[in-house]
């Protein structure tokens, strides 16, 4: 045996497809896997933020696009794909990360919020998937990666929607790992507890909080603290990389002990 | 590398899961203790990583009885100069049901499975919290999580692993502990066809079992030891009382 490790960076000479990429776990994911050697095709709503990730990128040296879309919209899907495809080739890896919170009751939810909550949660995790698995199946193989929450394990006050969207996402992760794992397709979600972005800091706005008031209950955990988006980040570059060549159908919980029990 | 002059003390590191860990964690920089109960093989492991460059030391060790753990413990902080990562990987299994374990088969597998997790936990956390941090790993297992044919203690034991590691994990956040556990499928060491035999299977067959998962075949002791890897290093800062599921998918139906 030698004692040399592999210096070599973990996704070198990979593509990568991020939704959600222009804020919180999907810019720090971004950029992770950009320093990681990976091509980044980044989407997301929001132009402006999502052109300032893409030039984050450029400017320290990485592979990085951003072209805007919306990923409840099927023809969007297939367009994002399409040219993460023409610019970068594969995507060997797909990281479904957009998403959104509605901190309502069934009683207070509105019916548009609900469809909106799911189709962005849920939805577009099922329209993008279709678009980059057969490339997958044909370059014989991939990862996916898709963000859930630990409020897809377990429920939490107010967000009816979210916890029933993020379920889905998890079941919808295990049930894509029976289905693509004979293409050596690995597809897998992450569980993120409380973590500083902005979607975070939104929720004490919708839930009518002070926010420092919100954001020290959110630190109860046994760590006694909130993540951040690169310790999410972490995970998922675990979840794409050949270190998991082993892990499908998995949900990993990465949330300072958040679910572990009741302190 | 990821484990720049750490020290790590591995269970059952003379074979299988825990010698994996043991050659990649020497890769990533750590200095390494490993037990056994079986001092040949063990020196052979330290005598890899110490022929490579690195460091190493075997502590014959029986996981379940309490001195000898807490010797592990002394003997790898009087080596190391302390302690950073402790990975619970000692095991053992007996493919019997309620009716066919005896008595001496639960209280063995009990005992090495889980109060070994307990014992070697109890010795190395003063020392950690000390020092203001440290890592734990347990090796718990996918029937840690759901039921196996034929398996009463080590289910029992390896959900006690689970549930301990969650426990574990409340109780010492605070003091810049993370503990969390992997839930391996079945994998290529030698405990499968040790299984096999046990079970009266031809072992073609027993293995086309094993390997019916969605990935289509059993793990490799060095994808686990990578899985330990990345709970062992800063990469899962934000992650304790977790248990992460190495199975090619099997659990997930």
């Amino acid at each position: 045996m030698t004692l040399t490790p592999d210096h070599s960076r973990t996704l070198e000479g990979k593509s990568a497809l991020v939704t959600g990429a222009a804020s919180g776990i999907g810019r720090a994911t971004s950029l992770l896997f950009a320093r990681e050697g990976a091509s980044v095709l980044l989407t997301d709503l929001n132009e402006t933020a999502g052109r300032r990730v893409e030039r984050e990128i450029t400017e320290a040296g990485g592979r990085a696009m951003f072209e805007g879309a919306d990923v409840t919209v099927s023809e969007d899907c297939r367009r994002i794909a399409q040219l993460a495809m023409e610019q970068f080739g594969g995507p060997q890896i797909l990281l479904n990360n957009a998403g959104i919170m509605r901190r309502a009751s069934v009683v207070e939810l509105s019916e548009p919020d609900w469809d909106r909550v799911m189709d962005v949660n849920v939805k577009a995790i099922f329209l993008m998937s279709r678009e980059v698995i057969p490339w997958m199946e044909r370059a014989g193989g991939g990862s996916i990666i898709n963000t859930a929450s630990g409020w897809g394990l377990v429920g939490g006050p107010r967000a009816a929607a979210y916890c029933a969207s993020k379920g889905a996402v998890v079941l919808l992760t295990k049930a894509m790992a029976i289905d693509h794992g004979p293409h050596r397709i690995r597809v897998n979600c992450i569980c993120p507890g409380d973590t500083d972005t902005g979607m975070l800091r939104a929720e004490a706005g919708q839930l009518g909080e002070d926010e420092r008031h919100f954001l020290d209950g959110a630190a109860r955990r046994p760590l006694g603290r909130v993540g951040r988006p690169e310790e999410i980040a972490q995970a998922a570059l675990y979840l794409a990389s050949e270190a998991s060549s082993f892990v499908t159908g998995a949900a990993l919980v990465v949330d300072g002990g958040g679910l572990a029990g009741p302190m | 590398m990821r484990l720049p002059n750490k020290s790590a003390l591995i269970t059952g590191g003379t074979s299988g899961i825990g010698e994996a860990t043991a050659m990649l964690f020497a890769r990533e920089g750590a200095q390494i203790a490993i037990t056994g109960r079986n001092e040949k093989r063990g020196h052979a492991v330290t005598a890899a990583i110490l022929e490579a460059g690195g460091k190493a030391i075997f502590l014959r060790t029986d996981v379940r009885r309490a001195a000898e753990c807490e010797r592990a413990v002394n003997e790898t902080v009087k080596a190391f100069g302390r302690l950073d990562i402790l990975f619970n990987n000692a095991g053992i299994f007996y493919p019997h049901n309620a009716i066919e374990c005896s008595e001496e088969e639960w209280d063995e597998q009990i005992d090495i499975n889980l109060k070994g997790t307990f014992l070697m936990a109890k010795y190395a956390l003063p020392g950690m919290i000390a020092q203001g941090g440290g890592v734990i790993i347990n090796n718990s297992s996918g029937w840690g999580i759901v039921g196996g044919d034929k398996a009463v203690a080590y289910c029992a034991s390896k959900g006690g692993v689970v549930l301990m590691t969650k426990a574990m994990a409340i109780d010492h956040g605070r003091r810049g502990i993370r503990v969390n556990c992997i839930c391996p499928g079945d994998v290529d060491t030698p405990m499968l066809p040790a299984d096999a035999k046990l079970r009266g299977l031809a072992w073609d067959e027993y293995m086309a079992g094993c390997a019916n998962r969605p990935l289509g075949r059993v793990g490799t002791a060095a994808e686990i030891a990578k899985a330990v890897l990345f709970l062992a290093s800063d990469d899962s800062s934000f992650m304790t009382g977790a248990a992460l599921v190495v199975d090619g998918g099997g659990t997930a139906d």
